[in-house]
């Protein structure tokens, strides 16, 4: 830039007369022997054309190159789309917070539209007054901030028996990580009063969904008092409508299923309610076919996000960088274990940030890469001492019909053309 | 802190949160729900079996009920159609490789039947049961796994009597004490195993979906070669009402696709069906009554399908189609426009 421009307003005739030097050097600069990378040598197309203007986007979404960082689903997994699951493109992905347009949906009578002028929410039961809130109520409770990860019980399920899909997104997708606003759930009970409940220590919450699954689930107080929010903003914005738009439950380092959405009721009960959701699912069948019943906690669990099986390495060799996420529903990530030989040695990875209680934290590990191939995995470390297990420990424990709750460390085969297989290690 | 005035310290935490809240900050916000209220939307039903309303129903009525209203998806005798849920079978297979679990082989609880019927069955049309017919169709999933013989009658008085084979089958989560060697602390760094195999590949089950169905490339390349399509005659279409059978179409569509990669599911095929001859989508398997209408030649007029679709049961006797029908004719006439609307 010259000081010309600063000083003096340049004339129209003086820019007409600069734009035509600049476009002829141009011609010449693209048709002349310009030594090196034509992007850079030749004057582009987005270079001297303009681009969209400020109206053209009220409401963004991702640019088209993009296009393939999406949601996924698995078609051989449920009867129908409607009630099913899809996964977060975790691969694609980088930091720690999910963006909604591509966070994993699990809906059970599929999303519904709920308008927040026919949205109400009920508190009844052993409460002292039972009460009804319209949507703008809720906004008038002091609110809270807290940025949680919302697992699904059967993340990782269909690798229990063996190695079986073949990408991140599908082993590990059904997980994403929203700053959330909302009321505590303690406020609201305490609006409607708890006098009447007595003896808080064994009492529950039945907390119930407006879609036609009417999709509940039994919370002990305790936990309704400690961290439950009822959110209506993620990541700053409304609630998606696949989200359970205008308002769902944000059970903490629980189970996703816990976390109803289009939340319409709230009661107060003296024993669980033990509703389909709590009973046929999301119970975990061991080998001598006992069931575990209320594992509500998702234990420690990481994954290496890329590079993956959709996410191959294509730079050759030398400086690569290996990362993933990792996270507790038991409180903060501690640290993360990196291994490129298939468990025998490990080395501490680098957190992006300090974890922080039931929330995803990211990990870097850079190296450099040899072309070797490499089995790679992940090892998570939580605040309550917690290592993440090897899936021959699982199995030790529970055997190979639990469905959920599969957080076991999970293995990349990273061939010598850098491409990525899930596999499984002795 | 010492670790003992730490589990003191996180003992009175805990305490602090169930007190009862004494002089809990009251906001005034929100309003009393009333009585009827409540009722309407306060239907769980507890495994001692609060909640429960009166009413009765015996295995004969249940399946007839269940014929009509559930054995499109969950069979005849309650064995599950495809990928949907079997409710009959797979006793004592709970420690097998692969158990079956059922009403009869897993649930521990009869309440956690009748709720979830009553609350959110049947997929696409829940809560239009009486509280007779969920008793009904409740008693007849007994009947289907076993559990009762063929003259039982349920009822609000013999329910709790009811007990489970697997009620007895639980464990509350215990893998703080199970797995407590999960929490190691300080795990192995370094000659942590002597050799590592791989013992297994998904890339040999090739069971992962294909990416490319997304790719937004993919879907550049071809437009450009598409053939010209011949236009289309929605002239006469109000896009208004189109758009409201759009809505409409909500209600149909656990069970039917049209457009673009439709394909058969618990229904059939949707697309052009307007004028088209019934029972004519090749691959699904049509009720018989709608196989002999369409044999004799039957076709799916706007009138026909306004007819059906009021009233499937009385229109067609026999016919699979489970949903009640469209009460208002407005919803009728936007959702054969919809129909229309898409190729």
């Amino acid at each position: 830039m010259s000081g010309h421009s600063k000083t003096t307003k340049p004339s129209r005739r003086q820019f007409l007369t600069g734009a035509a030097a600049v476009s002829a050097s141009a011609v010449a600069a693209g048709t002349a022997r310009a030594a090196g990378d034509p992007l850079i040598t030749q004057v582009q197309d987005w270079a001297q054309a303009t681009g969209d203007g400020v109206d053209a986007t009220p409401y963004g979404l991702p640019i088209e190159f993009e296009g393939d960082v999406v949601r996924r689903n698995v078609e051989w997994l449920t009867a129908d789309t409607i009630s099913s699951i899809n996964f977060t493109p975790i691969h694609a992905l980088d930091g720690t917070i999910t963006p909604q347009g591509c966070a994993f949906e699990r809906h059970h009578s599929g999303a519904i539209e709920l308008r927040k002028d026919d949205y109400r929410l009920m508190i009844n039961g052993l409460v002292d007054t039972p009460l009804v809130f319209s949507y703008a109520d809720l906004e008038r409770f002091p609110r809270e901030n807290h940025v949680y990860f919302c697992e699904c019980a059967a993340n990782t399920g269909m690798e229990w028996a063996g190695a079986q899909l073949n990408g991140a997104q599908f082993t590990h997708g059904m997980i994403h990580n929203m700053e959330y606003s909302g009321v505590p759930l303690r406020v609201l009970l305490e609006e409607a009063g708890l006098d009447t409940a007595g003896e808080l220590a064994d009492k529950w919450v039945y907390v119930e969904g407006a879609d036609a699954s009417s999709n509940g689930r039994s919370i002990p107080m305790e936990k309704a008092l400690d961290d439950v929010l009822v959110a209506f903003k993620a990541n700053g914005e409304a609630l998606r409508k696949e989200h359970g738009y205008p308002v769902r439950l944000v059970v903490p380092g629980w189970e996703g299923n816990m976390w109803i959405k289009w939340l319409r009721r709230i009661e107060v009960t003296a024993q669980p309610i033990e509703s389909r959701e709590e009973t046929s699912k999301y119970t975990d069948t061991l080998a001598d076919g006992t069931s575990r019943k209320w594992t509500w906690v998702m234990d420690a669990k990481s994954v290496v996000t890329s590079p993956s099986p959709q996410a191959p390495i294509t730079h050759g060799l030398g400086p690569l960088v290996i990362t993933g996420l990792a996270w507790s529903g038991r409180g903060a990530i501690t640290g993360v274990d990196v291994s490129t030989d298939g468990g025998k040695t490990w080395q501490e990875a680098r957190l992006a940030a300090p974890g922080t209680d039931k929330a995803l934290t990211r990990f870097y590990l850079d190296i450099n890469w040899n072309g070797e191939e490499m089995l790679l995995q992940s090892r998570a470390r939580d605040s309550s001492g917690y290592v993440q297990p090897t899936k021959a420990q699982l199995r030790e424990v529970r055997g190979l019909n639990s469905i959920y709750h599969n957080n076991c460390i999970q293995t990349w085969w990273v061939k010598a053309n850098g491409e990525a297989e899930n596999v499984e290690v002795s | 802190m010492s670790k003992c005035l730490e589990i003191a310290a996180t003992a009175l935490v805990a305490s602090g949160l169930l007190a009862a809240p004494v002089a809990a900050e009251k906001f005034g916000l929100g309003r009393a729900a009333t009585p009827d209220e409540i009722a309407a939307w306060d239907l769980d039903v507890a495994p001692d079996g609060t909640g429960l309303p009166q009413g009765s129903g015996d295995v004969f009525t249940g399946e007839e009920v269940f014929a009509e209203k559930c054995a499109i998806c969950h069979g005849d005798f309650a064995e599950g159609v495809d990928n949907w849920p079997k409710l009959a079978g797979g006793m004592d297979t709970l420690d097998h490789e692969d158990p079956l679990k059922t009403v009869g082989s897993y649930w521990p609880y009869l309440s956690t039947v009748w709720d979830y019927v009553n609350r959110s069955m049947p997929f696409g049309n829940a809560q239009s049961l009486t509280a007779d017919e969920v008793y009904a169709i409740t008693a007849y999933i007994l009947y289907s796994n076993d559990l009762v013989d063929d003259e039982f009658e349920l009822n609000h008085e013999n329910f709790i009597d009811v007990e489970l084979p697997n009620a007895g089958g639980f464990i509350i989560d215990d893998r703080e004490t199970a797995e407590a060697h999960f929490w190691t602390d300080e795990p192995c760094m370094t000659n942590c195993k002597d050799s590592v195999e791989i013992t297994m590949r998904a890339a040999v089950l090739d069971v992962t979906p294909e990416e490319d169905d997304n790719s937004d490339d993919t879907a550049q390349a071809a437009s450009p070669v598409e053939e010209p399509r011949a236009p289309v005659e929605t002239a006469a279409l109000d896009p208004a009402l189109v758009e409201q059978g759009e809505k409409v179409f909500k209600k149909c569509k656990s069970c039917h696709q049209l457009g673009d990669g439709a394909k058969n599911k618990t229904g059939p095929i949707l697309t052009g069906i307007v004028d088209a001859p019934i029972a004519h989508v090749e691959g699904f398997k049509y009720s018989k009554p709608m196989q002999a209408l369409g044999e004799n030649g039957a076709v799916w007029t706007e009138a026909e399908l306004a007819a059906f679709l009021a009233k499937p049961k009385a229109y067609l006797k026999g016919t699979k189609m489970s949903f009640a029908g469209l009460k208002k004719e407005d919803d009728i006439a936007a959702v054969l426009a919809y129909l229309q609307s898409v190729e």
